[in-house]
């Protein structure tokens, strides 16, 4: 186990931010926080990167609790904060040497890894400029690269996206998605496609309570249950809905408004219609112009958990 | 050790870089200079070959100077939200908070340094005495520290810089001015205490040459007293 929360609780006042979370992240997975603002997911974040204690619970970073090795979790783990702050009067260069002196990197490797980053990054071009002279979707970079300089074995990133155009965006998540191969990586988004397109596993946490854990495909499929067709039959004779509802598997059926002979159909649970109804339409000669499955969109699955 | 070695390097970058180190030390050369040298009772009125003058001068700028260079330390870093960052590298909040005392404490050595000319100047004047040169700039150095560690405590406070230093300003005057003159107006055992807490006495006594253990004690415990009210702030955060 790579991040092992337990029980993790942080009150402000009397208003619980985060409400007894646990969860446990393998090495090499990402995973993304899903939540809406205000949700505990930075919270949660701030808490297993050692910034505040929580007021219960323990964190495990590979091996390391957050209240017996504060240091050596930190070092373990590369943060990228929500908004991501930087020293603006550094140059790229010198702040990058900072945070790997500061996060323990042997001497002779520094400047390697300053150059890797600088590579990897996409920063080869700008790398002489102060951080201040930098574009958002730059900056953002270099403070990826901060978080990347010691090489931890657990990434957390808050909202990496957030400001980026969609070039940028597509960019960083390629980033993302390499660093996921080897690395842990917790990063924390309110935009689902984001979380979609770079995450194996998806935690939703809404009102501090983790309320939906799997992959995308598995929240789809456990929101939505019994299976859901569209079909569009062309029928010469018979009625199509009275014949559908005779199908043992076949739980609903619902015609589609303004369309002739055009049908929503809801499966029993843990089956499938869709063999009955191709037999159907066989036995009737009738001709099967159309057959959709629904899937639940990821929208969706949050809006039902956190609404 | 290492650790708070490098916060103090990136602290002094900052000063060189942002002017801030330049205009602070032209800034005080320029002041203690030409009162030492030119213009009121300075060193050829009096006719003394003793810094005197400049210890007066220097009392007065470093009071007004170092809230200037301690308000950002902490401040900027609130506002920004870095020091969330750094706070989540693998350093202490000990650390963090005794490099940019370290860092503060150079930038006022470096400044003090340039005004040994001062001294050798003098010197070739008529016979200086050389151990009340030593504890009179020991004294200054003592001074420094102790006002840096309020200024790191009071922007510790807030996200505010103006807020920073006038609040340093503030719990400054009590050791500067306010102690002193309290204890000149009261009689007995209170008044010798106020005196006592008032940082004029020590430092005059210092630059008498005479090196006490009880004004070094007494300026440690404002270091030390202020330092961990900024570790305090800043460990803030982990309050459940």
């Amino acid at each position: 186990m790579s991040v092992v929360v337990e029980n993790l609780t942080k009150k402000y006042g009397a208003q619980k931010a985060v409400n007894d979370i646990s969860f446990e992240i393998n090495t090499g997975e990402v995973v993304g926080f899903l939540g809406p603002n205000g949700a505990g997911k930075s919270t949660t974040m701030k808490m297993i990167t050692c910034f505040m204690a929580p007021t219960m619970g323990n964190v495990n970073v590979e091996g390391s609790s957050i209240h017996a090795d504060s240091e050596s979790v930190r070092k373990k783990i590369g943060y990228l904060p929500e908004n991501n702050p930087l020293y603006l009067d550094m140059p790229i260069v010198d702040y990058l040497r900072f945070s790997a002196e500061i996060q323990g990197v042997n001497k002779k490797d520094i400047p390697n890894r300053i150059s890797d980053m600088i590579e990897r990054c996409g920063l080869t071009a700008e790398k002489h400029k102060n951080i201040n002279e930098l574009s958002k979707g730059y900056r953002q970079r270099v403070g990826l690269a901060q978080a990347m300089i010691h090489d931890p074995e657990v990434l957390i990133l808050d909202e990496p996206t957030t400001g980026l155009d969609p070039n940028q965006i597509v960019e960083i998540r390629k980033l993302i998605k390499d660093l996921g191969k080897e690395k842990t990586v917790i990063l924390s988004s309110h935009i689902l496609s984001e979380v979609e397109a770079t995450c194996d596993r998806i935690l939703i946490i809404n009102k501090g309570r983790i309320v939906a854990d799997g992959s995308a495909e598995m929240l789809r499929q456990q929101s939505q249950g019994q299976e859901l067709l569209t079909i569009h039959i062309d029928a010469g004779k018979g009625d199509v809905k009275k014949e559908l509802l005779g199908l043992k598997s076949v739980e609903t059926v619902k015609e589609v408004e303004g369309k002739d002979l055009w049908f929503t159909v809801q499966s029993k649970p843990d089956t499938s219609s869709r063999k009955e109804i191709f037999d159907l339409c066989v036995k009737q000669k009738w001709y099967l112009m159309e057959m959709t499955g629904i899937e639940t969109r990821l929208e969706d699955v949050f809006r039902n958990l956190t609404n | 050790m290492s650790k708070v070695w490098i916060i103090t390097k990136r602290e002094l970058a900052a000063f060189f870089d942002s002017l801030i180190a330049y205009v602070m030390i032209i800034l005080f050369l320029g002041l203690s200079g030409s009162f030492t040298w030119l213009f009121g009772t300075n060193v050829f009125v009096l006719g003394q070959a003793n810094l005197d003058v400049f210890y007066s001068v220097a009392f007065w700028s470093l009071f007004f100077f170092i809230p200037a260079i301690t308000m950002r330390m902490i401040a900027e870093e609130n506002k920004g939200g870095t020091i969330e960052l750094l706070i989540t590298k693998a350093v202490s909040d000990g650390q963090i908070v005794a490099g940019k005392f370290l860092a503060c404490l150079i930038l006022v050595l470096i400044a003090l340094v340039c005004t040994l000319p001062y001294y050798i100047t003098i010197s070739q004047l008529g016979n200086v005495d050389d151990g009340s040169v030593i504890g009179g700039y020991l004294g200054m150095l003592f001074l420094a520290a102790s006002y840096i560690s309020i200024g790191l405590f009071a922007s510790s406070l807030t996200q505010n810089q103006i807020v920073a230093f006038l609040v340093a300003l503030f719990i400054g005057i009590f050791f500067h001015m306010l102690f002193d003159v309290i204890g000149a107006g009261l009689t007995g055992g209170v008044g010798e205490i106020f005196s006592f807490l008032s940082i004029r006495t020590h430092v005059d006594s210092l630059s008498r040459g005479v090196i006490d253990s009880r004004d070094i004690l007494y300026f440690l415990s404002i270091i030390v007293i202020g330092l961990i009210g900024t570790q305090i702030m800043l460990s803030k955060r982990n309050w459940k």
